[in-house]
């Protein structure tokens, strides 16, 4: 066994300092060391995003990322985007437009749609079924799952309006 | 899946990043997007007792447009070529051929360096840079060397970079004339079954240069001079177009495996060329 390593990682805003072998995975340390089980492990190869993190802006597979080239970075995960009494606008359209049936990809769908909003606020439909290519559903069909983004789209949208 | 254990290293600069790849020789590698081969090392296909990670390094990062010399650090990842506007205005087949990479996860850690170090004929920026006759920038205890992409690959994996040498950049002319890059993928985010990039450039109603490269149809990337000669003069239309594939088809070596047997791979090498040549002459 290599030493360990002493990692520190920003997750939701809270800082946390880790001892931990350089080979583990990230999504294996904010799961089992950190408790924080919002992202979920399904393929562990990199093809079904149900792991998906922001990793400061850019949506990452955690189980494709070793927790030691995270040192120093700042992690949302889904447990960062909303609560259960004031769920994001992301986390709403999902339930009004039934975007989830399981609900195993559901973490990693918002964390990745959460990114995808922030650098285009005004996906086309095309562009949100492009822009989510990374996660995969066995349950719904998808369709469900882009009229969510594309409606908690316009209501991240509105609500800047009316800030304005 | 856990990778065999190994020692993490971090170095700020090139010349520490070059010291430990001669400290620990073959017990070392550099990690870029690490989305190569993190996949190996968790099957232990790969193992690495030290690993080198690039990302501390600024110097190897940035895309320059000198003029029409174009130059791209080896950790500009695949979501950077995209989003870059002076690089879509000035090489639009870059991002072209990025966004048929892998998927928006994937495309925001692996890098330009990584796509073409790597040597796994799946990989689809080595074709393009052929095509583009780029060159690659390594440098390495003796210094810096300067490597043409069309004499890069040797077999699977096996590139002219010796393994103390780190690929610093890669740089091209900008291309004139149209351009298209056509992939077949049996699903977003595969490798390809067949791609092919293709350069064409124009003088009235004649195809006065073209350079054709295909990706995934031998054990390294193929640059077909000869389907390149084939439209070369012509009004590149179909009895051209078709020299061009027969001599595509007289350079490529496709295994069979799971993406289809040898005959599939050669039927739809041909279309995706014939289709590439049609797009990048109505562009040129
Ligand atoms: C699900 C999935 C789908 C994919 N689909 C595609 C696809 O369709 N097309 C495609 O082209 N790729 C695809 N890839 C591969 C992806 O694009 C990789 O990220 C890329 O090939 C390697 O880049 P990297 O930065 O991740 O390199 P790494 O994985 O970090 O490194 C790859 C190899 O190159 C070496 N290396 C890296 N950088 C340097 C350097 N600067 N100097 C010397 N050696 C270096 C490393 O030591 C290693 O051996 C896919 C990957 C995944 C996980
Ligand atoms: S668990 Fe990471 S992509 Fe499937
Ligand atoms: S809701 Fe079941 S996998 Fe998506």
């Amino acid at each position: 066994m290599t030493q360990k390593m002493q990692i520190t990682l920003t997750v939701n805003g809270t800082r946390h300092e880790i001892l931990a072998e350089p080979r583990e995975l990230l999504i294996h340390v904010l799961r089992e060391r950190l408790n924080i089980t919002g992202p979920h492990i399904g393929c562990e190869t990199s093809h079904c995003g149900a792991c998906t993190v922001t990793m400061g802006n850019r949506s990452v597979k955690s189980c494709t990322v070793f927790a030691a080239q995270a040192d120093g970075a700042e992690i949302t995960t889904i447990e960062g985007l909303g609560t259960p009494d004031a769920l994001h606008p992301l986390q709403e359209a999902f339930r009004e437009h039934h975007g989830l049936q399981c609900g195993f990809c559901t973490p990693g769908m918002i964390t990745r749609a959460a990114q995808l909003l922030r650098e285009n606020p005004n996906p086309t439909e095309e562009e949100v079924r492009f822009g989510m290519s990374g996660n995969l559903c066995r349950c719904t069909g998808y369709q469900n799952i882009v009229k969510a983004v594309l409606a908690a789209a316009a209501t991240i949208n509105s609500a800047k309006e009316a800030a304005q | 899946m856990i990778p065999a254990a190994f020692e993490y290293h971090r170095p700020g600069d090139l010349p520490s990043a070059l010291a430990l790849l001669q400290q620990h020789g073959d017990e070392a590698r550099v990690i870029a997007g690490g989305h190569s081969l993190i996949p190996m090392m968790k099957l232990r296909m790969a193992e690495v007792p030290h690993l080198i990670d690039l990302q501390a390094i600024d110097a190897l990062r940035g895309i320059r447009i000198d003029g029409t010399r174009i130059t791209l650090g080896a950790m500009v990842t695949q979501h950077e070529l995209i989003a870059h506007e002076g690089l879509a205005r000035v090489a639009p087949i870059l991002r072209e051929a990025a966004l048929q990479i892998a998927d928006p996860q994937v495309r925001y850690m692996g890098t330009i360096g990584g796509n073409v170090a790597n040597g796994d004929p799946g990989n689809d920026m080595p074709g393009l840079m052929q095509c583009l006759d780029a060159t690659f920038h390594v440098t390495g205890p003796g210094g810096e060397r300067a490597i043409p992409a069309r004499s890069f690959y040797e077999s699977a994996y096996m590139t002219a970079r010796e393994e103390d040498e780190i690929l610093t950049a890669v740089s091209f002319d900008a291309p004139t004339g149209g351009q298209a890059y056509e992939k077949q993928k049996r699903k977003i985010g595969d490798y390809a079954t067949a791609a092919a990039a293709v350069i064409l450039t124009r003088s009235g109603a004649t195809c006065t240069h073209a350079s054709i490269a295909m990706t995934n149809l031998s054990d390294v990337p193929v640059w077909s001079e000869a389907a390149g000669a084939a439209l070369t003069g012509t009004p590149c239309d179909e009895a051209a177009m078709l020299n061009a594939i027969a001599a595509m088809l007289a350079d490529i070596d496709p295994a069979g495996d799971n993406r289809g047997p040898v005959e599939f791979k050669r039927h739809t090498a041909g279309i995706i060329l014939a289709r590439a040549i049609a797009r990048a002459w109505s562009r040129a």
